[in-house]
């Protein structure tokens, strides 16, 4: 017999799409019964209590969670995120319900063992609720109490040999796509890239130094699945220089309908027989391909690699071999002064084990940023109120017109004394001479 | 309910700590179809919504069924996944950033018994536990943040959002029947924690009324200086009010500037702004953060207010699915709903869509906003 009540929460159990009401109140319903005999840490009724304070937020329209406080594990400045429910008495399960981001692992591949593991910390030590995976991309697990912290972090590291994610004015765990793992578009090893950064950058993402935070992205090809470009302050986005290769006999094949266009992504849907000049060369953004007498010619100089012809024929159509990564910077959400893409700053770098050329490019960044930005001030805006000529000089690159859309529309120049011929600082005594007051 | 203890020593912290070792190695947790094909892959193939194969240059080839899920799940489900993974695919599996989780594996046979498997799965309430879908020219799942589940500046919850729409966009996701993916983003807040600021169409929880002040307690509560400081249109400054002949330090809010961002109660417990009536959605559409075809671009207002109606939200879902009917039958293939809206013109978006264009959609929050407004007589009537 359920704890609370909960006819609102009631109809979310209907309709096809997973129903997190139903799983919590399976989970309510396995630690109820506890076959299993955990020797739970924190309250049973945790997940009764979390239906509970969730129905009445239903009813009333507003949240029931107060701020976090300072909670957290010694030594870190993050992976810890404190909540308190306003209604304890009548909730006493979720009285504290702290979030623990657990560092999942790049590209989030698991075993089952792995996942077994964790969890069982879970069920003793928390509430046996997660989110898999939070936005930033860590595990999340959803609410303990203050006591099992300590505990849980020791559990993590010493038997799951796993660490906490970020959290507050730091790096915060960086994501990648897939890559190379099962993509034929990877242009660089985004995986191992992620990770080796995320183990170089251990101490920026567990104590807090910066500004405010820090995300590093990486996608292994313009097609962003990770979405680098608009949810990283640093965003790594693979790409190549030299020819998309072309196998002639596939382009036929797909001409003919033997290959679906797209992999087969517009499937359920009539959309007539595949038309090679509409669907590929008229769409172009480079206008750059030509489709004559069965040949398909792409004049690569003007490719803008946006990747539409390699998704639309993946068997015909690959990635060139001089391959490696843009990297943009600034992207955020709207907090505070409007939302933010990145901007590119390096249009190509190698990137290569150990990732040096990588590394010093973010470790300018930050001398900058660090020394530069003020309090709660992400780099995007640090780069809007310093200019992006700042940031050129500080990590060393040369101005080049890839760098904006078009040049500026005004002349308000802001000249440097030493771009100038002739003295900066002039008497005004000789001006008069040859001016009269 | 004893306290066990993990081997930790609170008088002693530092005692066999282990420290700053990060996630584990990827490398460990790789199929072994997937290891031995690492960077050679050839191409892919969709074979039916939800189900990818990709093909190596070794000819190797990994099946692929990806599932929705409802993101948060418990840990009994967790391990239900592990027995799926343990039953059909070696032990492993991965989730995607969207909040899907892949199975994979390496024979056509296995990867039907996996599907069918997965299908026939279904909680007591009725629902999938693991719908089958999510790629190609369809809709995805949702990605999105805490909402009234476990955070303290929603103005919307997330969890039952996204499951009212992607109910209400089921067969989108188990389709191909859009002219390209159509990403959908949920955040509770301005905070944008979901980061909306991209997606085809996100919905965004906002507050309307500013903070309600509890001037007795503020001091003690909070650093005024801070709240003060955390205010980016400056609407907040110190102040003093009598509450029975007591004097108390406060803060005041000049309220024609504030943009009900919130930010004042994350620094300052006293100066809450949630709201019934109050708090609800904004809907934007149009934005993208690929680089196919044409540049990523933000996604904008198109409806300023949906009220809150929990727990299954009908105007919300009638709205979304409204323009997600409209873009349907009039885009071309491959053409993402921000590059339609531009093609056709906004002016067109709105007449088309029946959406009503209200003062409320024009910028007018600081340099960019000018940026917005049409400095010409190109237009349509
Ligand atoms: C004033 C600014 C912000 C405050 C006070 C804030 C506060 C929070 C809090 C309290 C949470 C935890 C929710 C929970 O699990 O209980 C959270 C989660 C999160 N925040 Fe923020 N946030 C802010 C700005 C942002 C911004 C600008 C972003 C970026 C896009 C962001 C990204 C995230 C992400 C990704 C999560 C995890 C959400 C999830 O996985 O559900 N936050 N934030
Ligand atoms: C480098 C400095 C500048 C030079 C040498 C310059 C020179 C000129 C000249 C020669 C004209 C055409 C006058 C005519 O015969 O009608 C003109 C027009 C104009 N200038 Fe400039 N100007 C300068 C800077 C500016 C600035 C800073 C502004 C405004 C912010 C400005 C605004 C205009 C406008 C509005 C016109 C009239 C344009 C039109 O009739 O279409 N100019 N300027
Ligand atoms: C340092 C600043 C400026 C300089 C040096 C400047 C200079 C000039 C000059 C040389 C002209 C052409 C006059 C002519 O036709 O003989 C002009 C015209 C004009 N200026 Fe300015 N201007 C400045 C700032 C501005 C600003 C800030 C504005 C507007 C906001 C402005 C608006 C105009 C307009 C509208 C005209 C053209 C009027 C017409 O078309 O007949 N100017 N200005
Ligand atoms: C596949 C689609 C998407 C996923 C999985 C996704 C997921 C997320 C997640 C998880 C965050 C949290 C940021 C963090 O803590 O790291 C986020 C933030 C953000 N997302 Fe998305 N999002 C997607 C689509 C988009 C799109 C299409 C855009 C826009 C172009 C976008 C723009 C942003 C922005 C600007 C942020 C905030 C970045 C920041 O300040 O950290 N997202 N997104
Ligand atoms: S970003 Fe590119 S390389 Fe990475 S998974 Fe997506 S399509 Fe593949
Ligand atoms: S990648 Fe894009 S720009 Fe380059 S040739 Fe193909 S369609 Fe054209
Ligand atoms: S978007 Fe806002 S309300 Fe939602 S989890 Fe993030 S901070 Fe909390
Ligand atoms: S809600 Fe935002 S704009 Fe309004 S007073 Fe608070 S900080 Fe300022």
């Amino acid at each position: 017999m359920a704890k609370h009540k909960t006819p609102l929460l009631d109809q979310l159990e209907s309709g096809p799409w997973p129903s997190f009401v139903s799983d919590v109140k399976q989970e309510a319903e396995v630690r109820a019964k506890n076959e299993k005999d955990v020797n739970y840490q924190i309250p049973v009724e945790v997940c009764e209590d979390l239906l509970g304070v969730l129905e009445l937020s239903y009813t009333d329209g507003e949240t029931h969670w107060k701020h976090g406080g300072i909670v957290g594990v010694f030594g870190y400045g993050g992976g810890v995120i404190g909540r308190y429910c306003d209604q304890p008495e009548m909730f006493p399960g979720v009285a504290h319900f702290h979030t623990v981001r657990v560092a999942q692992p790049t590209a989030k591949y698991y075993t089952t063992d792995f996942l077994r593991q964790i969890v069982d910390i879970w069920d003793m030590r928390g509430s046996g609720l997660t989110n898999m995976h939070g936005s930033t991309g860590d595990i999340v697990f959803l609410g303990t109490t203050t006591p099992q912290l300590e505990e849980i972090f020791y559990e993590l590291t010493h038997e799951a040999d796993v660490d906490l994610g970020g959290s507050g004015s730091n790096l915060r765990t960086p994501a990648a796509c897939l890559g190379m793992s099962r993509c034929e578009y990877a242009c660089y090893d985004a995986q191992a890239l992620c990770y080796d950064m995320t183990m170089e950058f251990q101490d920026e993402l567990h104590r807090p130094a910066f500004p405010y935070k820090f995300k590093f992205k990486f996608d292994a090809c313009p097609n962003s699945c990770v979405c680098a470009l608009a949810r990283s302050d640093f965003s790594v986005v693979g790409i190549w220089k030299d020819e998309i290769r072309i196998d002639q006999e596939a382009v036929a094949a797909y001409v003919g309908g033997e290959f679906a266009p797209n992999a087969g992504a517009h499937s359920g849907r009539d959309w007539g027989k595949f038309d090679i000049q509409k669907e590929v060369v008229d769409l172009c953004p480079g206008k750059c391909i030509k489709y004559a007498d069965g040949k398909l010619e792409i004049n690569d100089k003007e490719c803008m690699h946006c990747m539409h012809c390699i998704n639309t024929m993946p068997r015909a159509l690959m990635i060139g071999n001089d391959r490696g990564a843009s990297i943009l910077c600034g992207a955020k959400a709207p907090i505070l002064d409007g939302p933010q893409l990145s901007s590119l700053l390096i249009p190509f770098i190698k990137v290569e084990e150990p990732f040096t050329e990588v590394k010093d490019v973010v470790e300018n960044i930050w001398d900058w940023w660090m020394e530069e930005g003020k309090n709660r001030e992400r780099l995007g805006e640090t780069m809007r109120r310093m200019g992006f000529q700042k940031l050129l000089e500080v990590t060393n690159v040369k101005a080049d017109p890839r760098h904006v859309q078009e040049p500026r529309h005004n002349p308000y120049i802001f000249w440097k004394a030493d771009e100038v011929d002739g003295p900066w600082e002039r008497d005004v005594n000789e001006y008069r001479k040859r001016h009269q007051r | 309910m004893a306290f066990v203890s993990s081997g930790y020593n609170p008088d002693k912290p530092m005692e066999n700590r282990i420290s700053d070792i990060g996630p584990r190695d990827f490398n460990e947790f790789l199929p072994p179809v997937i290891k031995n094909n690492y960077g050679k892959w050839l191409y892919h193939e969709i074979l039916e919504p939800g189900v990818l194969v990709h093909v190596a240059e070794s000819g190797d080839e990994v099946y692929t069924v990806r599932c929705g899920t409802a993101r948060l799940m418990s840990i009994t489900l967790i391990r239900e996944m592990c027995e799926v993974a343990d039953k059909h695919c070696d032990g492993y599996l991965r989730f995607t950033t969207r909040n899907n989780v892949e199975f994979m594996t390496d024979s056509k046979d296995k990867m039907i018994a996996l599907k069918d498997d997965l299908l026939s799965r279904k909680f007591d309430g009725g629902s999938y536990k693991f719908p089958v879908g999510g790629t190609g020219a369809g809709i995805s799942n949702i990605v999105h943040t805490q909402g009234w589940v476990h955070c303290h500046t929603p103005a919307t919850d997330a969890s039952g959002t996204v499951k009212v729409i992607m109910d209400d966009l089921f067969d989108e996701f188990t389709g191909h029947n859009m002219p390209a993916p159509v990403r959908i983003a949920v955040a509770c807040c301005l905070n944008m924690c979901g980061a909306c600021h991209c997606s085809d169409i996100a919905v965004v929880g906002i507050h309307r009324k500013p903070p309600i002040i509890d001037h007795e307690y503020l001091d003690n509560l909070c650093e005024i200086p801070l709240a003060v400081a955390s205010c980016p249109t400056g609407a907040v400054r110190p102040s003093k009010v009598e509450i029975d002949g007591k004097q108390f330090k406060t803060v005041a809010i000049k309220e024609e500037r504030c943009m009900f961002c919130g930010n004042c109660y994350t620094m300052c417990p006293s100066l809450p702004l949630s709201d019934k009536e109050g708090d609800g959605i904004a809907l934007m559409v149009g934005g993208k953060v690929s680089n196919r075809i044409s540049m990523p671009k933000f996604s904008k207002v198109v409806v300023a207010f949906i009220p809150n109606e929990p727990p299954r939200w009908p105007t919300l879902t009638k709205t979304i699915r409204n323009i997600v009917e409209v873009y349907k039958a009039d885009a071309n293939k491959y053409e993402r709903l921000g590059d339609w809206a531009e093609r056709i013109g906004w002016e067109r978006f709105f007449e088309k869509t029946g959406i009503e264009f209200t003062p409320h959609l024009i910028d007018d929050f600081r340099d960019p906003a000018y940026y917005t407004w049409r400095q010409s007589t190109q237009f349509k009537f």
